[in-house]
C-alpha cells in the first residue's frame, strides 16, 4: 500500500494536538495518519474521508456530523485482533493512537459501494416505518428467518469471539458531592465544593476536561478560556479531598443519588491494555458512587435542523465545526453553508472564515437577525441571507450545492424561488438540547421551556443542574451557576465553602432565537426528498408523519413505531425534533406532545466493564464442605446444589475402564442396599433453636406436633407456607428442653431461617426463642446399609442397641475419640446413622471410618445414588416433587399434619378452604413403565387419554425418574389428578419425539414398604 | 439502588444487604379458624399496590438479620422513613396530603429539601387498608 495519504483537511496552525508527532492507523483497510491530541473522527476529517458509514435501514452513506458522544453516524468496531474486537465505538470520542484500527460497522461489499444502497434510493418510499413488521409478519414461525437476514445486511457491529485479555475492576465510591461534567459549570462547581474540604467527584467523558471551553472564541479575564481550565485542574489535582476521573462517563444515575461511572483507562493508549513491567493494567473501571451530593453540569448538544438531504456527508452541526477547526486543527471542507435559527451557529462561520476557508453564505431564519454575532459576520463581509433556511443539501458522497429558500414558520412553508449555492460543507444549528439523559434515568419528567426552546431537568433529591444542563449558555451566568451549585451541594453535606472570585468572561451578547425544528420543503413532507430527525435510526420526518397519520397520537408510541432514539442513540440529536415534528402533525404544542425519557446507559458500555471481575470462577462464591478434598482425590464427579459442590457419584477404574455415570450409581446404590455406603451429608442445612417457647414455636410452625418430643428424640417435620403449601422439609431433633436442632434441605437453608425470624419477629415477638444457623458448623457423614452398626460400633463409645438406641433416636458420645451426635435417621430406607461432629474433625473421622470399613465394602456415594434411594422409598425432595402449589395431603403425608393442635399453626387454615378439599388436586403417587427399560422423563406430562385431540388435557407430570438397580427397572414418582384414587390405572406419558410411554399408577414406596429394613 | 437506614444499626446500607418482604403491618388474624374463605384469601393474597406512599416490611438480611418497616414513595422511590417493627408510620399518604396543602414541600426527616415538582405528586390515598 502507497504511503498514507496528506492530511488535506488539517489547518496549518491552531488546535490542541501535536504536529511535532504523527501516529498511523487505519480505516477500513487503508492507513492514514493524524496527531496526538486527535480524535478518530478529527483524524479521518484531516485527511478527507467522507463516508464513514452507511446508515441503518436505507443504507445511505453517511459521514461525521458532531464531534462528541452525540454522532449518530461514525459509529466504528476498533480492533486489529479477534480478542481486541470493540463494537459500538463512536469515533468522535475514541483518541487517536499508533496502530489503530477500524471500520464501519454497516456497509456490504464496502462503505463505499453498497448492495443495499440501491434499495434505499430506489426503494426507500417501499420502507415506512413499521415496514419489517408489516412485510416479514407472516408466517409468524420464518421471522426468525427473515431477521437473520435484515440483521446482516444492517450490521450491527460485532462482539469479539475470543476471550479478552483484559481486566476490568468494580470500586465502590462514597462522595460528598459528585460533578458530572468537566466543563465550565462542573469546573466551578467543583472548586466550590473542593474548597469546602468535601469530598468531591469529577467525572468528565471526554480526553481532556474543560468541555466547550477548550474550543471556545470567548476569553475569561482577557486570556483563552482554556488556561482557566488548566489553572482550576492544578488546584483540583492537588486536593487530596478530590478525585478527578477524565475518560469516564455517568452511564446511569439510579435511585437514591446511585451512580455508575464508567472510567476508561487504557482505551486511548492501544486496543487492549498495554503491559506495564509484565502485568496488564485494568483497561476500565466501573465506580458505583453513592453520592451525598450529585452535580448535573453535562452540558448541552446541539439540535440540527431537519431539511432534505441532511444526511449526505458534508452536513455537520455548526458546533462541531467550531470544534473540529479550534480543538483538532481541522477544516472539514472548503465552501461553507451555514443554516442557523440562532446566533450560536454564527460561531462556526466566523471560525472557517478565519481558517482561511470560504464562507458563501449564512443562512438565518429570522426576519431580522441583529447584535453582536451578526454584526460580527457581517464585519467580516459574510453573506447574510434572512428569513430562509437551506431547505435541500445536494449530492451523493459529498454534499455539492444547498437550496436556499424563503420560509415562513407559522405556516410551515416554503415562500417564492430556492435559489442554488456550491459548497462542500452545510453546518446547520437549530438550537441547544441541554442534556438531561441522566437527570430522565431517576423518572423525573422534564420540563419544556418556551424561551430555551427545550426540555430542562426537573430534579429528584439531592441532585442539582447547572450551566448548559439547566438552559444557561451565557458563559458568564454558567460559572456563576456553578459556583452556586457547587457551595449549596457543600453545604447540604455539612461543609461550609469559602468564597470563590470567577474570572470575568468576555462574551458577545446572544439575541432570540427562531423555533426552527424541521424546515419546510416545496414538496410535502412525505413527497419531498428524505428528512432525517435520527441518523442512527434512519427515521425521517416523512416516517413520523405517517406514524401520527395512522394514529399514533402518544410520543411514546411515536418513538416505539418509528424506532426515534432507540438503541445507543438514546435521541441525542433527534428527539427535540422528532417531537416537535410529532406536535406540528397533531396540531399541538410540543409540551403538549410531551417527551420521551431516556434509559441508562448513556452511551454503550463494554460488558467488561459492567461484569468485573465477576467473571469465571469469581462469577459465584462456590462453597465446599470440610470433606471436599478428599472427594477431589477420590475422583468424585460434582453437581452444584445452590452454591455447594456436593459429590455426585464417584466413578472408579475397574479393569482399566473407568466407569460410566449409570455404572457408578448402580454400583453404589447395590453397596448401600447389600453393603454399607457412606455419604456427605454436611450440606444440609442446620438451625439451632434454643429458648424457653422453642418448642412451642415449632409447633407453630411446622405441621406436625411437637409437644411430646422428648430429649434423645428425633421428628421429621413438615413445613408450609400460610398459603397450606409444602415449603420445606426435614428432622429436628430435641438436644434438650429447650434446646432443638432443625435440618432443612441444602438449598432451603437460608430461606428457611429467614422464614422463622419472620414469623418470630413479625408475629410472636412474645416468644422467648433464638435461631442460629449452624450449617458450616457441623459436618454430617451418613452411613447407611445393613454392616452400618458394626462399623460404628468400632469406633464408637455410644451404646448401639437396637433396642436402646431406636430407629429416630439420637445420642451424643465420642466417634473417632471426638465429640459426635449420631442420629439414627434414614434417608436411604437401610440402617443409617448420621454422623455429626465439628466440622474441623470431620476428615479425620471420614477417614477412621474408610479405615475400619474396608472390610465390610464401605462405598462412597453421591447425590445420584442418594436420589435413586430415597425415590425408592417414596421420600420427597421438597422443590422437586412439590413445587409451591403441593399440600401435605397432596404429597398422601396426613400422617405428618396435627389438625387437632391448639394453636392453628402455619398452613393450617389454608388446608380447609374448598380448593385445597378438591379430590381432583395432583397428588404424588408412584410410576411404574410397563416397559421396564424405560426410564421416564422428569417433568414429562401425563395425559389419561392420548388420543385425545390436541390439545390434550394434562393430568400431571413427573417429578422424579430414575432407574433402579435393586429392581432393574425404570421407576419414577409424579403428580396425578386424583391420583391417590387411581392406584392400578395406566397413564400416558406423550413425547416430543412422537413416542407415547404407558406407566402404572402404583405406590410411591417401591422398595420395602413396611420400613422393616431401617429398623433393624 | 436504594440506600437504606436500618433502624436498628442506626446506618444507611447498601441495598445489597436487604430482602425485600411485601406489605408492611399485614397481621395475620388471630383466630385464623374464624375466617371465611374469602377472608383467609384476602390475608394471604391480596395486597395494596398505591401510587405514593407505601409502607414496606424489610429484612436486613446480611446485617443485624431484624425486619422493619420501609415508607416508600413508589413514583419517586424516595424512602420517606424507615421504623422498627411494633412501632407506626409518622409519615402516610394522609399525613403528607395534609402537609403539602399547607405549603410545606420538607418532606422527610432527612434534611434534604425537595427539589422540583416530581415529588409534589399528591399520592393517592385510595388503595390504603381496605
Amino acid at each position: 500500500m502507497s504511503q498514507s495519504k496528506k492530511q488535506a483537511n488539517r489547518l496549518a496552525k491552531g488546535g490542541r494536538i501535536d504536529r511535532s508527532r504523527t501516529l498511523s492507523f487505519t480505516f477500513n483497510g487503508q492507513s492514514y495518519q493524524g496527531h496526538p491530541g486527535d480524535t478518530l473522527a478529527s483524524a479521518l476529517l484531516a485527511n478527507g474521508v467522507d463516508i464513514v458509514n452507511r446508515s441503518f435501514k436505507y443504507s445511505r452513506p453517511r459521514g461525521i456530523v458532531a464531534a462528541g458522544a452525540e454522532e449518530p453516524n461514525a459509529i466504528v468496531q476498533l480492533g486489529s485482533t479477534e480478542a481486541g474486537q470493540v463494537p459500538n465505538v463512536r469515533a468522535t470520542q475514541q483518541a487517536l493512537f499508533a496502530g489503530l484500527t477500524a471500520r464501519s460497522t454497516n456497509g456490504w461489499p464496502n462503505v463505499q459501494r453498497d448492495m443495499m444502497g440501491l434499495v434505499g434510493k430506489v426503494g426507500g418510499k417501499f420502507m415506512p416505518p413499521g415496514f419489517y413488521y408489516k412485510t416479514f409478519m407472516a408466517p409468524a414461525s420464518m421471522w426468525m428467518t427473515y431477521e437473520k437476514y435484515i440483521r446482516k445486511s444492517a450490521g450491527l457491529g460485532r462482539s469479539p469471539m475470543e476471550v479478552d485479555p483484559d481486566t476490568y475492576d468494580h470500586l465502590h465510591q462514597h462522595c460528598d458531592v459528585l460533578v458530572v461534567g468537566g466543563g465550565a459549570a462542573g469546573l466551578a462547581a467543583a472548586l466550590a465544593a473542593a474548597r469546602s474540604g468535601a469530598r468531591v467527584i469529577v467525572a468528565d467523558e471526554q480526553e481532556d476536561m474543560g468541555g466547550s471551553l477548550l474550543d471556545s472564541r470567548e476569553t475569561l479575564d482577557g486570556k483563552p478560556a482554556d488556561q482557566w481550565v488548566a489553572q482550576v485542574l492544578e488546584e483540583l489535582a492537588g486536593c487530596e479531598n478530590v478525585t478527578l476521573l477524565p475518560r469516564t462517563t455517568a452511564n446511569g444515575y439510579h435511585d437514591h443519588n446511585f451512580v455508575t461511572l464508567h472510567e476508561r483507562r487504557t482505551e486511548h493508549l492501544s486496543e487492549t491494555a498495554p503491559l506495564v513491567n509484565g502485568h496488564r493494567p485494568v483497561r476500565s473501571r466501573m465506580h458505583r458512587v453513592r453520592a451525598g451530593q450529585v452535580i448535573l453540569a453535562t452540558g448541552a448538544h446541539e439540535r440540527p435542523l431537519v431539511y432534505a438531504g441532511n444526511d449526505v456527508p458534508g452536513n455537520l452541526l455548526a458546533g462541531a465545526v467550531s470544534t473540529y477547526i479550534r480543538r483538532y486543527g481541522v477544516a472539514p471542507g472548503n465552501k461553507l453553508v451555514l443554516s442557523t435559527s440562532n446566533d450560536y451557529g454564527y460561531r462556526a462561520a466566523l471560525d472557517w472564515k478565519e481558517a482561511g476557508r470560504e464562507v458563501v453564505a449564512i443562512v438565518d431564519a429570522r426576519q431580522a437577525p441583529a447584535g453582536d454575532w451578526v454584526e460580527a459576520a457581517r464585519a467580516q463581509g459574510i453573506k447574510v441571507i434572512t428569513g430562509s433556511a437551506v431547505i435541500e443539501a445536494k449530492g451523493g458522497s459529498r454534499v455539492s450545492a444547498a437550496r436556499v429558500a424563503k420560509i415562513d414558520i407559522d405556516t410551515f412553508k416554503v415562500i417564492g424561488q430556492a435559489e442554488t449555492l456550491a459548497c462542500d460543507t452545510i453546518a446547520s444549528s437549530g438550537g441547544y438540547s441541554p442534556v438531561i439523559h441522566l437527570a430522565s434515568h431517576t423518572g423525573a419528567r422534564p420540563t419544556w421551556r418556551d424561551d430555551l426552546l427545550g426540555f430542562v431537568p426537573n430534579l429528584v433529591k439531592g441532585v442539582q443542574a447547572c450551566g448548559g444542563a439547566n438552559g444557561t449558555y451565557d458563559l458568564g451566568e454558567v460559572l456563576a451557576e456553578g459556583v452556586e451549585a457547587g457551595v449549596k451541594a457543600a453545604a447540604a453535606t455539612g461543609h461550609a465553602a469559602p468564597a470563590v472570585s470567577l474570572p470575568q468572561a468576555k462574551t458577545l451578547e446572544q439575541g432570540p432565537a427562531a423555533p426552527l425544528f424541521q424546515v419546510p420543503h416545496e414538496k410535502p413532507t412525505l413527497r419531498a426528498p428524505k428528512q432525517f430527525v435520527d441518523l442512527q435510526n434512519d427515521v425521517t420526518a416523512a416516517g413520523i408523519e405517517l406514524a401520527t397519520r395512522e394514529g399514533f397520537e402518544s410520543i411514546e408510541h411515536v418513538k416505539r413505531y418509528t424506532a426515534m432514539g432507540f438503541g445507543t442513540d438514546q435521541g441525542k440529536l433527534g428527539n427535540i425534533n422528532g417531537m416537535a415534528i410529532a406536535a406540528r402533525c397533531l396540531g399541538r404544542s410540543i409540551p403538549e406532545v410531551g417527551t420521551t425519557v431516556f434509559r441508562p446507559n448513556y452511551t454503550p458500555v463494554t460488558f467488561g466493564a459492567i461484569v468485573g471481575r465477576h467473571c469465571r470462577d469469581l462469577f459465584d462464591p462456590e462453597r465446599y464442605t470440610a470433606l471436599h478434598q478428599w472427594h477431589v482425590e477420590h475422583g468424585a464427579e460434582f453437581e452444584d446444589v445452590g452454591q455447594w459442590k456436593r459429590p455426585w457419584y464417584f466413578p472408579q477404574t475397574i479393569n482399566g475402564k473407568k466407569e460410566t455415570m449409570h455404572e457408578a450409581v448402580a454400583r453404589e446404590c447395590l453397596a448401600v442396599r447389600e453393603k454399607i455406603g457412606i455419604l456427605d451429608a454436611s450440606t444440609l442445612g442446620k438451625i439451632d433453636i434454643q429458648g424457653p417457647d422453642a418448642r412451642e414455636f415449632l409447633n407453630r410452625i411446622y405441621t406436625n406436633k411437637w409437644m411430646k418430643l422428648d430429649v434423645g428424640r428425633v421428628r421429621y417435620g413438615l413445613m408450609c407456607k400460610d398459603d397450606g403449601m409444602l415449603m420445606d422439609d426435614g428432622t429436628t431433633s430435641c438436644l434438650g428442653e429447650n434446646h432443638f436442632l432443625m435440618t432443612t434441605t441444602t438449598g432451603g437453608a437460608a430461606g428457611v431461617l429467614e422464614w422463622l425470624e419472620l414469623w418470630h419477629q413479625t408475629e410472636w415477638p412474645e416468644l422467648q426463642v433464638y435461631f442460629t444457623s449452624v450449617t458450616d458448623h457441623w459436618a454430617t457423614m451418613t452411613i447407611t446399609g445393613p454392616e452400618a452398626r458394626k462399623l460404628l460400633a468400632e469406633i464408637t463409645d455410644i451404646d448401639l442397641d437396637r433396642d436402646t438406641f431406636k430407629f429416630m433416636d439420637w445420642r451424643a458420645g465420642k466417634v473417632a475419640g471426638v465429640p459426635a451426635r449420631v442420629f439414627r435417621i434414614s434417608f436411604t430406607g437401610e440402617l443409617a446413622y448420621e454422623i455429626n461432629v465439628q466440622a474441623n474433625y470431620a476428615m479425620h473421622v471420614w477417614k477412621t471410618l474408610f479405615e475400619h470399613g474396608d472390610k465390610y465394602g464401605l462405598t462412597p456415594y453421591g447425590t445420584e445414588t442418594m436420589h435413586v434411594l430415597r425415590a425408592e422409598k417414596g421420600f420427597i425432595i421438597a422443590g422437586q416433587d412439590s413445587d409451591g402449589s403441593v399440600t401435605p395431603e397432596d404429597l398422601g403425608m396426613q400422617w405428618a399434619v396435627g389438625y387437632d393442635k391448639p394453636f392453628s399453626w402455619v398452613g393450617k387454615r389454608a388446608l380447609s378452604r374448598s380448593d385445597t378439599r378438591r379430590t381432583d388436586r395432583k397428588q404424588l403417587v408412584g410410576l411404574k413403565p410397563k416397559d421396564p427399560k424405560v426410564v421416564l422423563e422428569e417433568g414429562a406430562q401425563i395425559v389419561f387419554d392420548p388420543k385425545h385431540a390436541i390439545p390434550m388435557p394434562m393430568a400431571g407430570h413427573v417429578t422424579s425418574s430414575y432407574y433402579s438397580p435393586t429392581l432393574d427397572s425404570g421407576f419414577a414418582l409424579g403428580v396425578v389428578k386424583g391420583g391417590h384414587n387411581k392406584l392400578g390405572e395406566t397413564v400416558y406419558l406423550p413425547m416430543a419425539d412422537g413416542q407415547t410411554h404407558e406407566a402404572e399408577i402404583v405406590s410411591p414406596i417401591f422398595y420395602d414398604p413396611k420400613g422393616e429394613r431401617q429398623n433393624v | 439502588m436504594f440506600y437504606i437506614h436500618c433502624p436498628y444499626c442506626g446506618e444507611h446500607r447498601e441495598e445489597e444487604e436487604f430482602h425485600p418482604k411485601g406489605q408492611a403491618h399485614i397481621e395475620r388474624p388471630k383466630d385464623p379458624e374464624a375466617c371465611s374463605d374469602e377472608e383467609w384469601g384476602d390475608y394471604l393474597f391480596f395486597r395494596d399496590n398505591p401510587r405514593g406512599v407505601h409502607h414496606e416490611l424489610w429484612v436486613h438480611a446480611v446485617g443485624c438479620r431484624k425486619f422493619f418497616n420501609v415508607t416508600r414513595h413508589t413514583v419517586t422511590y424516595e424512602i420517606l422513613e424507615t421504623y422498627k417493627m411494633g412501632e407506626q408510620p409518622r409519615i402516610t399518604a394522609e399525613s403528607l396530603a395534609s402537609q403539602q396543602t399547607q405549603g410545606n414541600v420538607q418532606v422527610a426527616s432527612g434534611g434534604q429539601q425537595t427539589v422540583g415538582a416530581t415529588n409534589a405528586a399528591a399520592p393517592s390515598v385510595k388503595g390504603e387498608q381496605v
